[in-house]
């Protein structure tokens, strides 16, 4: 891992391009919010101060999934398609925790930076309505969040042992993740469905943002950590269960 | 004349032979493609209905016609020829395109048009099916739609050409990614995919008129669903016909530079 930071630290000139690259995503978000708020000053209950916090969430957790979890897993998938796999197989650590970590897209960080400054300047826009019970929830939805996109990825990757090609479905995540930018309840329920059960994009964006403006029950928030924890546990057990079927490409 | 019909016979027939294969990977782009619109008809929507069924006129119904008719026309006029000119240059590929006795831009365009007609089979449903879930309210009239199918060529050949120059930036520059994404910016917003421009703050309706992104796309759309007066539609087929001379101006100038460039960098 640190090779790999090392490595990418190598590439300065792709640090302007990124902070960039994260500059028009995220004036992309204002500009989509601005033109909305010309025309209605809630939107499905939500303020524009709140919609804010969403778009800081989406940001936020948008920077995580391409820092590493997606590098990561189309990495692995990669290699199962490539037969290298065998090589890291050999090590001698933990396979799960070695594929998850080796691959970091580190200017990614940027998405990351930027998404916290706005969820900072939404929050400052809230102003005396968010405590820090808020906050706590706002972290601990975010990890339960980030622990089911995680187990979603790792999941559809272990996949790649049964069928070759499923970066297309990966493709779908990124298209659906787009959805996030919005409160998932403005959705008709068969989008919505989709949204929550079928691809986790409602936990990762709409759920924790929710938490900081105060607009979650805590026993919700229990829910979704249990879910996290099922997440993650039927994700290892599914990595186990493939790993055993894995035959190589050599072997 | 002739040769060229021949080659894109053959054209049509490889490509129609490469997208039976890849059929998966395609109808999945195309879920992104309708994804969009349905995500931004819902937050109109939901504006309208907040406001009491109407944003600067235009209802929930008309919201829907809009953008169904939207996904339709960005289907058609879609390209995405500027991504593979990146791996054409970087692997070195242009040159054996370029060994070819013919324009490379015509192997794109057959192959282009295959996929849009393929792809038809799998969007037109799609539509249909998102009209039963949305309920579009439109008044389509003959005359409009007899200006919409050549409006629509138009769209498709200045979108074609605009993004085929976009892809020949890549001659100059290595962060692609950073333009490409600058583009899409610049596409969405003053093309009318996040909306009719008529709901846009006037500057930036202004700056639209001036561009070529909303010719591309919502031109075609509101000339059908009746959202534009006479005057509107003869502005907007000028302006059309005006961006298709520029484009081609800009490809041909931007293909013999970079071309002189290529050569330059050694291949």
């Amino acid at each position: 891992m640190q090779l790999n930071i090392l490595r990418e630290l190598a590439y300065r000139g792709n640090f302007f391009t990124q902070i960039f690259q994260s500059l028009l995503s995220l004036g992309f978000g204002l500009l989509g919010l601005a033109v909305i708020f010309d025309h209605t000053s809630m939107l499905d209950e939500w303020q524009p101060a709140e919609l804010l916090a969403l778009l800081g969430t989406y940001q936020l957790v948008g920077g995580v999934i391409n820092l590493v979890i997606q590098p990561c897993m189309q990495q692995l998938m990669r290699e199962v398609h490539q037969g290298t796999m065998d090589f890291t197989l050999l090590k001698p650590a933990d396979t799960q925790f070695l594929v998850s970590i080796r691959q970091v897209q580190i200017w990614k960080l940027c998405d990351i930076a930027l998404g916290l400054a706005v969820v900072g300047v939404a929050l400052a826009h809230l102003g005396a309505t968010v405590g820090v019970w808020q906050v706590l929830m706002f972290i601990f939805a975010l990890a339960a969040g980030g622990s089911i996109v995680y187990s979603f990825w790792l999941m559809l990757a272990t996949c790649s042992f049964w069928v070759v090609r499923v970066e297309n479905i990966l493709v779908i995540f990124q298209d659906l993740y787009q959805a996030g930018r919005w409160p998932v309840s403005i959705y008709p329920s068969w989008l919505r469905w989709t949204l929550t059960f079928l691809v986790p994009v409602t936990v990762a964006t709409t759920i924790p943002a929710q938490a900081l403006i105060g607009q979650l029950a805590w026993p919700a928030l229990l829910g979704i950590a249990f879910f996290a924890l099922l997440a993650l546990l039927l994700s290892r057990w599914f990595w186990l269960f493939g790993l055993r079927h894995y035959t190589g490409a050599s072997a | 004349m002739k040769t060229l019909l021949a080659v894109y016979r053959a054209q049509f027939k490889t490509s129609f032979l490469m997208y039976l294969q890849y059929r998966t990977s395609s109808v999945l782009w195309l879920l992104g493609m309708v994804l969009e619109p349905v995500i931004y008809l819902v937050v109109w929507s939901t504006i309208a209905r907040a406001n009491g069924g109407a944003v600067d006129g235009y209802g929930v119904g008309d919201f829907a016609a809009y953008f169904l008719v939207l996904s339709l026309v960005n289907h058609l006029t879609d390209n995405w020829v500027y991504y593979e000119f990146q791996e054409r240059v970087r692997q070195g590929l242009l040159s054996a395109l370029l060994l070819r006795p013919i324009h490379p831009i015509h192997a794109d365009i057959a192959q282009n048009l295959t996929y849009k007609c393929i792809m038809l089979v799998v969007m037109l449903p799609t539509v249909g099916a998102l009209a039963l879930v949305f309920h579009p309210a439109a008044h389509v009239m003959l005359f409009t739609l007899l200006l919409f199918f050549p409006s629509l060529l138009l769209a498709i050949a200045i979108r074609f050409l605009v993004e085929w120059s976009l892809g020949l930036t890549v001659f100059w520059t290595t962060q692609m990614s950073a333009v490409l994404q600058a583009y899409y910016v610049a596409l969405f917003f003053l093309s009318g995919q996040m909306g009719p421009l008529t709901l846009f703050p006037v500057p930036v309706q202004l700056l639209a008129q001036l561009l070529p992104f909303q010719w591309m796309l919502a031109f075609p759309v509101q000339l059908l669903l009746g959202q534009l007066d006479q005057h509107a539609i003869v502005l907007g087929l000028v302006a059309q016909a005006m961006w298709l001379c520029l484009s081609l101006a800009l490809m041909t100038v931007l293909w013999h530079r970079g071309l002189r460039r290529y050569s330059g960098m050694g291949a």
